[in-house]
């Protein structure tokens, strides 16, 4: 990575232009064309830089559902147990933490009512409790890594 | 918002990632039978709505350098924990700030938040910044380290185009 992608990296984290040719708007100020600024954003994708180009969702604004789990899972049925997380599809990030708890993961869902279910499932499918802590409140969301 | 089955085509299409092309709006929309003009002001609209709450590329932390990410979370009395949230939430540090329920007896623990590093040292060294600037010495705390890393692939919304396409 060079100081272009650097700016690359922490320009495109705050938006991208909706209009007809947004490469070659983000493209200019870089000092870059459209066709160099494309190059270089699949080559960032396929070092494992950059994981997703497009829309960060507000689940809730969606209509669905959004929550953080965890469980407490013996250490020798760690791998077992996060394959079953892992299989829903409705899980996008599941993490081993250094706690009692400590598997943590994201379920989110696109119909009220589907949470439930998924947790349901997880926890017929392992026989372990997952314990449910979905946000009360949000102060800040906002996670923007600088390059 | 509520999402017409054309957004919810649009959203899944959109999960698969922006088309790397020098129209891609127009190329959305040909997976959907739409024109460019109608895929932008789909998307300008939920955007607007704040059903999009950001677009543009999410990096993989770690890859990017940010190797250490640990979840610090505080027990705070519910008659505080508004004020103590706002004000983490405003600290650059944070990255993610959230207030929910405990689950005792395992959890005590109401407020949540995501800080990222280098490495350890740097996050611990940040966290024990915030305690000091904040006062938090006082309430129950703990630092959860990720050791590893199962699965990060994002959300998946939205409804395959051949459903979306019979229901309307």
């Amino acid at each position: 990575m060079d100081e272009i992608d650097r700016a690359i990296i922490n320009t495109l984290q705050g938006g991208f232009p909706i209009c007809d040719q947004p490469f070659a708007a983000m493209a200019e100020p870089l000092g870059l064309t459209a066709a160099q600024l494309l190059a270089r954003i699949i080559k960032l994708k396929a070092d494992g830089i950059i994981s997703r180009f497009g829309p960060m969702w507000h689940a809730e604004r969606m209509g669905g559902e959004l929550t953080l789990a965890a469980m407490k899972v013996p250490q020798e049925r760690f791998d077992e147990v996060a394959g079953i997380v892992n299989s829903h599809p409705e899980v996008s990030q599941n993490y081993a933490r250094e706690h009692a708890l400590n598997m943590w993961f994201v379920v989110a869902t696109e119909k009220p009512g589907r949470k439930a279910e998924v947790l349901a499932g997880i926890e017929a499918g392992t026989g372990i409790p997952v314990h449910d802590m979905p946000k009360i409140q949000e102060f800040f969301v906002g996670l923007r890594f600088e390059a | 918002m509520d999402l017409s089955d054309t957004d919810l085509a649009l959203v899944s299409v959109l999960a698969q990632g922006l088309p790397m092309v020098s129209h891609p709006y127009r190329a959305v929309g040909a997976q959907l039978g739409l024109d460019e003009a109608q895929v932008m002001a789909r998307i300008q609209a939920m955007r607007d709505s704040g059903v999009i709450r950001r677009f543009g590329i999410i990096v993989r932390h770690h890859e990017l350098g940010f190797k250490a990410n640990a979840m610090s979370v505080w027990s705070i009395p519910d008659e505080e924990v508004g004020k103590v949230g706002r004000l983490l939430g405003d600290a650059p540090e944070v990255t993610l700030c959230y207030r929910r329920p405990p689950r005792l007896p395992l959890w005590p623990y109401n407020l949540f938040c995501m800080i990222h590093g280098r490495d350890r040292a740097e996050v611990e060294e940040t966290i024990g910044a915030l305690n000091r600037r904040f006062v938090l010495g006082a309430y129950p705390h703990a630092v959860l380290f990720s050791t590893r890393r199962f699965k990060q692939t994002g959300a998946r919304y939205g409804r395959p185009i051949h459903q979306a396409a019979a229901a309307e």
